[in-house]
């Protein structure tokens, strides 16, 4: 029996483990490796780090702003949308709404790339509503293919996905505490702010953090909807990779990305814990 | 001299007035009412042109045999471009091919590995089980750039890179968080009963998870399938840094055709890519139930 119970879940967990190691944790140690060495000893050094800041300066700055931007806008719409979804107004724009926010969710970046090349463009039916709604004169049209166009583009695909959680997760409350908020004179507006969301801060932290990941991930966005300088780190190690085949600054770029991502969630454990878990 | 405010009952739940039967109901009158409904019906309609506006005009590009600024509609229309991407000579069919067997490839290996070891972590006592969760979770928790600049750097060394198995690799990679995480789910939701029913009746270990638990994981199993087999499909990072130029996917050829500004055929891609994206979104809950889905994680 000791074969059964012991030794049997790790053979059948195994070679599940090895893929992740060999294909995951070697390239983040090599990765790690990669950004402390400097280039012409070999030795652990700080050199690609300087050469980063002093080239890629400004698309860090870009970056961190475009991405907390981006992850900002996405937690607020998706209790927008969630609260939207539980408090409801006339049931037939409730389906309607349920029906209409996931649509970008299993829509790829690529794709969501291309159709915003078109969209906010200068031709685009972006700047046509504006023109036909008398917004802006058709020639003063201009593209939105430049900071805009990025940010617009992960808001609108990562919308989706943190919806999706906050929403089930307010789906799942006992409505008692909401109706007796609402019998109390609460107003719609008061019982999101007040009493849901402080109940699915959590969920709504875990969608925010995963988008923030997936941004600081995405290539194809910041290369085909970002126009010029400055652009996101991703399109610069890319570049650094394929034009000098420089690992050392485009890994320690990496490492800048790994930290920020770290920072945010580091920031929000710490919060969780020194609030002690009250809603 | 201080009027004091007319009294308003809030909420619509406080008072319950039968629809239809009265003008005033608890949320006000009825004009106040309706210009609530009619935002709200403008707001509906402004987040349904920005999802759908930027797909509109996916489809219009793919129709558009001549458009250019400040013309807002194409002035030519045609099918041109549909001929040629449909065209066996032009490689996009090649790259749809292409693409699906590394999918299919990528779906393979990934329940090779995750359904045995799905298995283990729902219904057998393992030794650091939750450490174990966690390192699957782990490549989902990374910016992944620069984990395949490194992956692509190894793969040098051992001849994978531009090889049909290095990118299989890659996404096995980024496909095994979803596949063990939502098997493992599944087989937690299998009734422990039904196979100590069968095992009570004499079926070994073995004939107890293939005429039993299998079966019932399977529906978790196969929307773990269709998620892997799309981000396989929709994968660009990894295969861009690993495949290309070598193997062309359908999406570095839409990325390749729309940064040479040839919008028609990297709309048409597109569009293709979309199928089973939206095709998947429209089921998605048939396959993933309430019963599997609040099992993820635990």
């Amino acid at each position: 029996m000791t074969f059964r119970t012991r030794v049997l879940p790790l053979v059948l967990t195994l070679p599940a483990l090895v893929v992740v190691a060999v294909l995951f944790l070697v390239p983040l140690g090599y990765s790690l490796l990669s950004a402390f060495e400097e280039t012409e000893t070999g030795e652990f050094g700080f050199g690609n780090f300087a050469k980063s800041f002093e080239f890629y300066g400004w698309d860090m700055l870009f970056t961190v702003i475009i991405t907390g931007l981006a992850t900002l806008l996405i937690g607020a719409l998706s209790i927008a949308i969630g609260g939207y979804l539980v408090l409801g107004g006339h049931p037939r724009l409730v389906a309607a709404m349920r029906w209409l926010y996931r649509w970008p969710l299993f829509i790829p970046f690529i794709v969501a790339a291309q159709c915003m090349r078109t969209f906010l463009a200068k031709n685009g039916i972006m700047n046509n509503l504006l023109v036909t709604a008398g917004v802006i004169e058709p020639l003063s049209a201009q593209s939105f293919l430049d900071w805009r166009g990025i940010l617009f583009t992960f808001v609108w695909k990562q919308t989706a996905f943190a919806a999706l959680l906050v929403s089930g997760a307010m789906a799942s409350l006992d409505p008692a505490t909401i109706e007796a908020a609402r019998n109390l004179g609460a107003g719609k507006l008061r019982v999101l702010v007040e009493i849901i969301v402080p109940q699915v801060r959590v969920t709504v932290a875990v969608g925010m953090i995963l988008s923030l990941v997936t941004i600081l991930s995405v290539l194809s966005v910041p290369l085909m909807v970002g126009t010029g300088s400055p652009t996101m780190l991703t399109v610069d190690m890319a570049f650094r990779i394929n034009s000098y085949g420089d690992y050392g600054v485009a890994n320690a770029l990496g490492f800048l990305t790994y930290l920020l991502a770290a920072t945010v969630a580091w920031f929000y454990l710490r919060r969780g814990v020194s609030t002690g878990g009250t809603p | 001299m201080v009027l004091p405010a007319p009294r308003r009952l809030h909420g619509g739940d406080a008072v319950r007035v039968p629809a239809g039967l009265s003008f005033e109901t608890a949320d006000g009158w009825v004009p106040a009412r309706l210009a609530r409904l009619l935002l709200h019906g403008l707001a509906i309609g402004g987040l349904a042109f920005i999802i759908f506006g930027p797909l509109a005009n996916l489809v219009l590009w793919s129709f558009a045999e001549r458009w250019y600024f400040p013309h807002k509609l194409p002035l030519e229309w045609g099918f041109k471009y549909w001929a040629t991407v449909f065209n066996p000579r032009a490689g996009a069919m090649a790259s749809l091919s292409v693409s699906i067997v590394i999918a299919l490839l990528t779906v393979a290996l990934s329940l090779a590995l995750s359904v045995p070891a799905g298995y283990a972590l729902a219904k057998r006592s393992l030794p650091l089980r939750s450490a174990i969760m966690l390192l699957f979770l782990l490549p989902q928790a990374f910016p992944s750039l620069s984990i395949y600049i490194n992956v692509a750097r190894i793969f040098y060394e051992f001849s994978l890179n531009g090889t049909m198995v290095g990118v299989v690799l890659v996404h096995t990679l980024h496909g095994l968080v979803y596949s063990v995480w939502i098997t493992a789910a599944a087989f937690a939701a299998v009734d422990h009963d039904l196979e100590l029913a069968a095992r009570n009746l004499g079926a070994t270990a073995s004939r107890a998870f293939f005429t039993v638990s299998l079966p019932l994981a399977a529906p978790g199993i196969v929307a773990s399938a269709i998620f892997v087999f799309l981000e396989s499909l929709d994968e660009f990072t990894g295969s861009y840094f690993v495949g290309a130029p070598e193997i062309q996917t359908l999406p570095l050829l839409l990325f390749g055709a729309s940064m040479a500004g040839n919008y028609q055929i990297a709309s048409i891609t597109a569009l293709i890519l979309l199928v089973p994206s939206i095709a998947f979104m429209l089921m998605v809950e048939r396959f993933l139930k309430g019963n599997v889905l609040s099992k993820v994680g635990t």
